[in-house]
Formats: structure tokens, C-alpha cells, sequence
């Protein structure tokens, strides 16, 4: 077969002979193409390791919001991690989430770190986490500043209010209860705020709740060892024998409520506080502000009358000055008078009398102990002290306590040793009108009204009957008298008219009666002249001086 | 068997360019005297070339496959997507026909390059005369087949493209997808460096 080819062949020398040109390289270059791919993929393969970091695992309650491969772990928004997995616990009551961390958030893998995830929440201090809603949840860091690595954590779920390394101070409250305060409220200094409530919880024997708060710097330089704190929490209206009362701190606080601090007026210690210092949180800014009470005292009052408008937390007043409040008001039976008195206690606090606290105790002297109390206030019941229901507001009719001095109180027992200590009572004022009011209708109650009635009905009747016989008897007489009456006027009439001859005798009379007087008048004037006449007669010389003397006269004083 | 003879048996080869008609030389160096084009009787480094292409192509389909390849971004989520794992969504999503071509576009048909050029490249290498007409089918198939797996690339590429809506909807190409499209040209360029006519060559040692 290849001799046949080899025939065929044309002969060598007609053809062109091809160019040869020396290869410069012996290798060939298209090694190059999977030598680069190599390198490129060792080049990621090295990325990765080297950008791998530590891998933690971070237990939560619920899985709400996370998924695996898209849930970012972020620090101060930046992404410093992936959640990679997540499963159940084995008793199903929390999730396990296992985190991919950044090789640079190394840190992140140490003790003290707290994650938790960021959800869009709604609380009362403000909304967080809007940008969630659309981005989904994702897990919030915060590195603590051990070295201590860690790779197990428990997720919190609530975000904390504090992140690591903020610069203020942290410091607890104890508060008698919550209130309307939650972890977030704000904490005011002088109505600007300047932290929050970052955490509370029952306190061990459940008798109380201690609050930590965190006042953030620069501002945490304004708590100082003698700072009172109070809670400026909503709306604070009390309606008690002292009033309306209405007060708030902000309109923030009216939702949210909040915590407010302050120091007291006059002289204090102006130095900061130490980080973690405790304090009590005073229900309002009066007590807060008021100077320290004390340790308060139980008394126990027992009154023998209704007590009705005396409420728990009603003040009880020295002179005036309120020194304790009513903690209870209970009712008691006595078997032997069979009464029911009513016991009232209440909490004072001796301190408040300040200065005359002071010269008290001294003037008992002794022991400044739990003995002295009972000591000062066996003097003070001697003197007369009784403790009296009194009512504060008439509008309301709220009662408050009264202790005063009644010097002619009758002198009572007083057991000091007695526990608790037993203040005398005396009845209140309102009491005194009661009684006075109730023997008046007493005095009342036994006017016979019955027999007045009974006696004053049969009169009646007897007036009734006389006022019959007046009627047919006696009305018939008397216009029998009247018309006689009349007719006796009618003849009178017609005697006294003018034309009457009585009339006209009468003014005869009167003319005759005048000459005679005008004749004595005459002999008068003549006797002053001539008294001898009396004696002598009349002389014949003389002539008569009256003008026109009337015969009737003349002739009266011839003879 | 008598096949027609080969300008090998006859001391002929001519060039590609300009079809002059040159003495036979094995030469790998050699350029037309007339044109100045290189002068090979089979394509030079032929099997070389392939192979290296295929192995680049090889490694390069190791991070293709790794990284995810397109980010998808919508108001309330954020995805980042795989081959396998776009496939698997497809199919969760609903589409399994998707899926499916998808599958076939990504994952088999570079899969099916590999294994094909692989052995076409061994059995030349051993001077294999076992059915050298299907192999260049198979040949012919590669080729033809080649430029398929773009699918994925150009889905990438007309999505992020197209779908630009800021926050509210946004698609992104991730580095994945370039490793893949790498994949694709290395493995048309091996296939491409690949002479088929070296299947025929055996003929001499087989006889």
C-alpha cells in the first residue's frame, strides 16, 4: 500500500518547501492558563482561611426573625458575621444558632459578650429597630473586655440598654415596687434626660425591687452621695385630707415614665458618687426632697367611734406637723363593754420634729435605743398628748390624726413598755357636735307630743261648739243692739244740726254767758283802781272807764 | 481496507490560509513560504493545549460552583444564590421545568464537556482506533453543545442588567458567575485547540 502511495507521490523538488523558524521558548505557554488557575484557586482557597474566623453558637428563645445563611450578625451596623445553621434544643425550649464570625471579630468571641436580635420594637420610651422591618432581623454584638474565649453564649431578649464601654456610671435603687417604670425609662436631671433604667428585678425576699440605672457621662458627675431619687413616673394625682394634688415631669414620663434625680437643698456632699452606690426611690419629689425621717415608730390609737374617712395613708399631725401616715385601720371587738373599737395604726417618724427630737431625747436622757421612743412619748401623754380623729376636709370628708395637748384630758395609764406603743385617744370635735346634737333631739324626744295633741284636739272640739252658740244665739242679738244703736245715732244727728233749736239755744247762752264775763272783767278793772270801794261804795266822782259799758253791766254793778 | 491515501503518505500538506500545496514536514515551526501562515499538518499542541484548557477549565468550575453567582435583593430579603442552590429554589419555587434546563445548562452539559474532551483526549493519546466515527460525533457534539452553558452567564447578566429598582427590587452579579463563564470559554477554547482529526490517526499502528 505505501509503494503504491509511494508512486504516486510527485517528486519533492517541484513543491515549496516551508519556512522553519526557531521556537524562541522550548515551553509552551498554554501551561500558563492552568497554572493561573490554579494560583487563583489556592489564592481563594488561602482568602478563605485566612478570612475565617472563630465560629460561635448563640442560644435564644425563639428563632423569630433569623434565618440561616442570611442573618447577619452586626456591631455598631457593621456585619461582622452570618448565622450558618440553626436547630432546636433537645428539650425544644430554645433555639441554637451557630455563628460564622469574621476573622477581624475575633473579639466578639470572648467572655461577657451579649448578642440578641434586633427586631423592630414598639415600646413606650420610643420605637427601634424601624429599619428591620424591611431588612430583616438581624443579630446585634457586644464585646465585653475579657480575653477569655468563649464560643457558647445565651442570646438576650431584650436588647441591653447600655452598650459595653459607654462612658457614666451604673446605680441601683430599691423602690418598695415598680411602678410604671421599665427597662428603657428615662432618668431626668433637672428635666433634661440623662439615662435610663437598664435593668430591675425582685429583690431576693421579694419584699422590695432594686432598679439599676445608668447615668450617661458627663452627666453621671451630678450624682453625688446625698442625691435623692424619686419616681417622675406619669400623671401624679392624690386626693387626700391634704388636697388635689397633680404633678408631672414630662410629657415622656406621662406615657413611659421615669425616674428623676436631685440633691437636696443645703449643705451637702458635693462629691460624686461611687459607681454601683445605692439609694431609695422616694414615690415624689416632696418626700425625696424632705430631710431624712428617720426610723419611723409604730403607734397604735384605739378609738371608740366610727372613723369613718380615715384612710390608710392619712396623715397623722403633731401641732400641725405631719409626722407619720395611718398604715392600717382595723376593727376590734371589746366582749366585755360589747363595743367595737376601731384601731389605728400608724407610722411616725421622731425625726421629723428635728430640734425638738433633739432636746426631747435629751431631756429623757438614757439610751439613745428602741427604749427611748416609748420613754419621750410616756412624758408627752403625761402632759396631756392624745391622738384625735379630726376631719381635714369637709368637702370630702376625709379624716386625718391629730395628736395634741389636752391638758384637762382625765390622766391615763401609759404602759411604755408596751409594744406596740399605745397613744390615748380622746373623741374627735366632730364628735363633741355629735353629742350635743343627739342629746338636744334626746330633750326633744321627750316633749309629750301625744297628750298635747290629744289635749289640744278635744279644745277644738270645745272651741268648735262655742263657736256654734255664738252663731245662732249671740249674732242675732247683736243687730237687735246694732239697729238700736243706729236709730239712736239718726236722733243725735238731728239734735246736733245746725237749725236745731238746742243749737240755737246754746249760742244764746254763749252771747248772755260773754256780756257776764265782759261785766266781771269791768268790776275787776274797777276794784284795781279803787280798792277802798269794797269798803266805801262806789264815790260818786268816779267816773266809770269803760267805753262802752253794756247796760246789762251797769245795772249788774248798781247794786 | 483501502482507504484513500493521506497527504502524509504522499510527503503533501498545504496551507490553511491560502491552500499552497507544501512538502510534508514535521516541523511544529513551519510557516507558508508563500503566505507566511503557520504550516502544521494537525493543529500544534493540539492535545497539549487541550488539556491544559481542560484542566484550567476544571479548576475554575471548583469556586463556579462554591460562590454564589447572583445576589438578589427585594424590599424585605436579601439572596444569594449558588448554581445548585438557584436550582433547588426553582424547583421549591415551583418551576421545575426551569429547574431542569437550568440543571442541564449549568451543571450537565460542562460536566458532559469535561468527560467527553476528557476521553477524547486519552483514547487519542492512546492511539485508540475503538469506534473513531462516534467519537467524532461525540466530537461534533461538544462543539455544538459548547456554547449552551452561556445560559446561566447571560440569565446573570440580562437579570442584573434589567432589574434595577433601588430598594425595592435590585439583582446583582456576584464573583461566582465569572468563574462559571471562565469555565465555558476554557472549555470551548479546549475544545477548539482539540484536532479531531488525531482520532484518524491511529490508522498507521493499527495496521
Amino acid at each position: 500500500m505505501s509503494d503504491t502511495n509511494v508512486g504516486n507521490t510527485p517528486p519533492q523538488d517541484d513543491l515549496p518547501q516551508p519556512v522553519v523558524r526557531k521556537s524562541k521558548l522550548g515551553f509552551s505557554l498554554i501551561w500558563l492558563v492552568p497554572i493561573i488557575a490554579a494560583l487563583v484557586g489556592i489564592s481563594l482557597l488561602v482568602s478563605h482561611f485566612m478570612s475565617a474566623g472563630p465560629q460561635i453558637s448563640v442560644t435564644f428563645l425563639t428563632a423569630e426573625g433569623i434565618e440561616a445563611n442570611k442573618t447577619q450578625v452586626k456591631y455598631k451596623n457593621v456585619v461582622i458575621g452570618k448565622v450558618t445553621t440553626m436547630r432546636l434544643s433537645r428539650d425544644r425550649s430554645h433555639i441554637t444558632v451557630a455563628i460564622d464570625l469574621d476573622k477581624s471579630a475575633s473579639a466578639f468571641a470572648t467572655k461577657g459578650t451579649r448578642y440578641w436580635v434586633v427586631r423592630p420594637r414598639i415600646g413606650a420610651g420610643g420605637v427601634s429597630g424601624i429599619d428591620t422591618l424591611l431588612s430583616g432581623a438581624f443579630i446585634g454584638a457586644d464585646a465585653g473586655d475579657s480575653d477569655e474565649d468563649q464560643s457558647d453564649f445565651t442570646g438576650l431578649e431584650t436588647p441591653p440598654a447600655v452598650t459595653h464601654g459607654a462612658p457614666g456610671r451604673r446605680f441601683v435603687l430599691h423602690a418598695s415596687d415598680l411602678g410604671s417604670l421599665d427597662i428603657g425609662s428615662p432618668v431626668y436631671y433637672r428635666r433634661i434626660q440623662v439615662g435610663r433604667i437598664v435593668s430591675y428585678q425582685l429583690d431576693k425576699d421579694g419584699k422590695g425591687v432594686s432598679l439599676q440605672l445608668f447615668i450617661d457621662g458627663p452627666n453621671d458627675r451630678f450624682v453625688t452621695s446625698d442625691t435623692r431619687f424619686w419616681n417622675a413616673s406619669g400623671v401624679d394625682v392624690s386626693l387626700g385630707a391634704d388636697g388635689l394634688k397633680l404633678n408631672t415631669q414630662s410629657l415622656a414620663t406621662v406615657v413611659a415614665g421615669g425616674v428623676a434625680f436631685q440633691d437636696p437643698p443645703g449643705p451637702h456632699n458635693e462629691a460624686p458618687a461611687a459607681e454601683m452606690a445605692e439609694y431609695t426611690l422616694f414615690d415624689d419629689q416632696a418626700t425625696a426632697i424632705a430631710p431624712p425621717d428617720g426610723k419611723p415608730r409604730y403607734i397604735r390609737m384605739r378609738f371608740a367611734h366610727s372613723l369613718r374617712g380615715l384612710t390608710v395613708d392619712a396623715p397623722v399631725e403633731l401641732l400641725g406637723m405631719k409626722v407619720g401616715r395611718v398604715v392600717s385601720v382595723n376593727l376590734d371587738y371589746d366582749p366585755t363593754t360589747k363595743t367595737f373599737p376601731v384601731i389605728v395604726g400608724a407610722l411616725v417618724y421622731p425625726q421629723r420634729l428635728g430640734q425638738a427630737h433633739e432636746k426631747l431625747a435629751k431631756a429623757v436622757g438614757g439610751p439613745d435605743d428602741d427604749t427611748m421612743f416609748p420613754r419621750i412619748m410616756s412624758g408627752l401623754v403625761g402632759h396631756g398628748l392624745r391622738a384625735q380623729a379630726r376631719s381635714g376636709n369637709l368637702l370630702t370628708g376625709q379624716l386625718y390624726i391629730a395628736l395634741d395637748f389636752d391638758p384637762k384630758a382625765p390622766k391615763v395609764a401609759f404602759d411604755a413598755s408596751a409594744k406596740p406603743v399605745e397613744i390615748p385617744t380622746t373623741p374627735g370635735d366632730f364628735d363633741h357636735l355629735q353629742e350635743q346634737i343627739s342629746s338636744i333631739v334626746d330633750k326633744v324626744e321627750k316633749i309629750p307630743f301625744d297628750s298635747i295633741g290629744r289635749n289640744l284636739d278635744g279644745s277644738l272640739k270645745e272651741l268648735h261648739g262655742t263657736l256654734k252658740q255664738v252663731n245662732t244665739d249671740l249674732l242675732p242679738e247683736a243687730k237687735k243692739t246694732l239697729q238700736g244703736v243706729n236709730q239712736t245715732v239718726g236722733t243725735a244727728n238731728d239734735a246736733l244740726s245746725e237749725d236745731s233749736p238746742l243749737q240755737r239755744n246754746i249760742a244764746g247762752t254763749l252771747e248772755e254767758l260773754q256780756r257776764t264775763v265782759r261785766s266781771v272783767r269791768a268790776f275787776t278793772d274797777y276794784l284795781g283802781r279803787h280798792p277802798e270801794a269794797l269798803l266805801r261804795g262806789r264815790g260818786s266822782d268816779a267816773p266809770p272807764k269803760i267805753s262802752t259799758p253794756s247796760p246789762k253791766q251797769g245795772k249788774e254793778e248798781q247794786p | 481496507m483501502n482507504a484513500p491515501p493521506r497527504g502524509r503518505d504522499l510527503g503533501l500538506m498545504s496551507c490553511h490560509v491560502c491552500r499552497l500545496v507544501t512538502a510534508w514536514t514535521e516541523e511544529p515551526h513551519a510557516v507558508c513560504p508563500r503566505c507566511g501562515s503557520p504550516l502544521h499538518a494537525r493543529k500544534t499542541g493540539s492535545i497539549t493545549r487541550a488539556w491544559a484548557l481542560l484542566l484550567a477549565a476544571a479548576l475554575f468550575y471548583i469556586p463556579a460552583n462554591v460562590f454564589p453567582i447572583m445576589r438578589t435583593q427585594s424590599l424585605s430579603s436579601k439572596d444569594d444564590n449558588t448554581i445548585l442552590s438557584g436550582i433547588v429554589e426553582l424547583w421549591r419555587a415551583g418551576s421545575p421545568g426551569l429547574a431542569v434546563i437550568v440543571f442541564t445548562a449549568s451543571i450537565i452539559v460542562p460536566m458532559l464537556k469535561f468527560i467527553i474532551l476528557g476521553y477524547l483526549l486519552v483514547s487519542v493519546q492512546r492511539s485508540s482506533g475503538f469506534v473513531s466515527r462516534q467519537r467524532t460525533k461525540l466530537y461534533r457534539f461538544v462543539e455544538l453543545v459548547g456554547y449552551w452553558s452561556m445560559l446561566d452567564v447571560f440569565v446573570v447578566a440580562i437579570l442584573s442588567a434589567l432589574v434595577h429598582f433601588k430598594i425595592l427590587s435590585r439583582v446583582e452579579p456576584l464573583p461566582g458567575v465569572v468563574y462559571f463563564g471562565v469555565v465555558v470559554v476554557l472549555t470551548m477554547l479546549s475544545a477548539m485547540s482539540f484536532d479531531p482529526r488525531l482520532i484518524w490517526d491511529n490508522r498507521k499502528t493499527s495496521q
